[in-house]
């Protein structure tokens, strides 16, 4: 393990947004190939912790290190899928056009538009115009697109908001092959009963940490008979 | 800076007006129709005393308003911060928008010349390939201003209000309503900085001189000048991050 990087190294990272502290001294490291959720209420800082990690955002202290280098590097920009959370595609393009600018700009193989058009299931949808979709679909066209290339660390921002039960499952069905192929994914959610997906999770609340282990060890720690009912526990007995 | 990538974007730009005809219809269409008011309005001596110089104006004006709009788009659908993770240098992405809109300043420059002058019968002492000249470097222009003007601008109406801001009073002070050399001297200093003189100056030679002289030339090379300038600044004003 000690010559392998870690996915995420977050030392005392503050950052301020809007004049108050949206991250407030979070440290964590997430060891790679895992599957971690990041999760917590909305304004909990879940959004900005993944622009800090992405290299997008100003922050006022502390380091976060991606594959053992610091965020934001240029060499980070291959081996980096970022989603963020409103689908940010081209409306007034095609499926296929989209992700094929997205691919150029990664120098990504040719066939690799066809792969994660398959691999969100819009095979049917390829040339259609993206404003045109449904929000789900949309956001699937903007999933695609962090799929792009041989991305090592997914950093996906609430990726199964607004779809259907079964997409939902195919998609974590997804994340699940792809952390087994290597690939370290994590991934935002407001919905705790996605938890039981992850191999780790990250619970944020107020701009800070307050959880970051296995979702077995919060059941054990917590006594709870669910993950939502553990969350609330942890919050209410201060066990954080 | 990659030719791939910027040429990636340009094509990714052209692609999205592709399938919006409409605002590619105005775009061509609406300094063909102004020029037409023009003509109309004017007697003949007038007309090409004023026309020659709106013919580069207008389509300034209009490549000013798209760029602004669609750099800001840009920004607001988070396309240019995904875009900025990944590895698109800044310069690809402005050039890219620069080449593309560039293309289309073209055919617009060369659509509104040639009705003009085959249509309005505008007439110059020069030639009108001299003019069909300004009026795309001026448009190009437009496209520079426009992305740089868009990084100051957080919505799209605060976008559409700099264009009284940074071309009114061009318009005002480039020459066309009274000779630089007329206007109230800190008016007349302060002309020097403001490309659109040069741009009217330029025009004014093919006006009057039926050879291109070499004061056209420089002042079509500082409108160049002016809108690689912009181009570069708009560059240096994007940031990968933000707050």
């Amino acid at each position: 393990m000690s010559d392998v990087p870690a996915a995420v190294r977050v030392a005392e990272l503050r950052v301020r947004r809007g004049g108050r502290m949206a991250v407030d001294g979070v440290s964590f490291e997430l060891p790679p190939g895992e599957v971690v959720g990041l999760l917590g209420p909305s304004g909990s800082g879940k959004t900005t912790l993944i622009r800090c990690m992405v290299g997008v955002q100003i922050v006022e202290g502390g380091s976060v290190e991606i594959l053992g280098r610091p965020a934001g590097s240029p060499a980070l920009r291959r081996l980096i899928g970022y989603l963020t959370q409103a689908p940010s595609v081209y409306g007034d393009l095609t499926v296929r056009q989209n992700l094929r600018y997205f691919a150029s700009v990664l120098s990504a193989p040719d066939g690799d538009v066809d792969r994660v058009i398959d691999e969100v299931d819009l095979r049917g949808e390829a040339d259609s115009l993206v404003g045109r979709l449904s929000g789900g679909q949309r956001s699937r066209v903007s999933l695609a697109t962090a799929l792009l290339g041989t991305p090592q660390l997914l950093v996906l921002d609430e990726p199964t908001v607004g779809l259907d039960p079964i997409l939902r499952r195919d998609l974590w069905g997804l994340f699940r092959r792809l952390a087994a192929a290597g690939t370290s994914l994590l991934v935002s959610s407001h919905v705790m009963e996605e938890a039981a997906h992850c191999d780790r999770l990250l619970l944020m609340r107020e701009g800070r940490v307050v959880a970051s282990e296995t979702p077995a060890s919060l059941l054990a720690r917590t006594g709870a008979p669910d993950l939502e009912a553990a969350f609330v526990a942890l919050i209410d007995r201060g066990l954080a | 800076m990659s030719f791939a990538r910027t040429f990636a974007t340009a094509r990714r730009a052209l692609g999205q007006l592709q399938h919006d005809p409409r605002s590619l219809g105005l775009l061509l269409v609406v300094p063909v129709v102004l020029m037409g008011l023009i003509a109309w309005i004017f007697p003949t001596h007038d007309v090409d005393r004023y026309g020659p110089p709106l013919l580069g104006i207008f389509p300034l004006l209009v490549m000013f308003l798209v760029t602004s709009v669609a750099t800001l788009r840009e920004r607001t659908s988070g396309t240019l911060e995904r875009l900025l993770t990944m590895p698109l240098a800044k310069a690809d992405f402005i050039f890219g928008y620069a080449v593309a809109f560039g293309a289309l300043a073209i055919v617009q420059a060369v659509l509104v010349s040639g009705v003009s002058f085959g249509l309005y019968g505008l007439k110059v002492q020069g030639s009108a390939v001299a003019v069909g000249m300004i009026a795309v470097t001026d448009a190009l222009l437009g496209t520079a201003l426009g992305l740089f003007v868009s990084a100051f601008a957080s919505t799209e109406f605060q976008a559409v209000q700099f264009m009284p801001v940074i071309l009114i009073p061009q318009l005002l002070l480039c020459g066309l309503l009274l000779p630089t050399d007329q206007l109230p001297t800190v008016l007349g200093w302060l002309s020097y900085a403001m490309p659109m003189r040069y741009a009217v100056s330029a025009t004014t030679v093919v006006m009057t001189s039926p050879t291109v002289t070499a004061s056209y030339w420089v002042d079509l090379g500082i409108v160049a000048a002016f809108a690689v300038g912009f181009l570069a600044l708009g560059a240096a004003t994007l940031r990968r991050r933000t707050p």
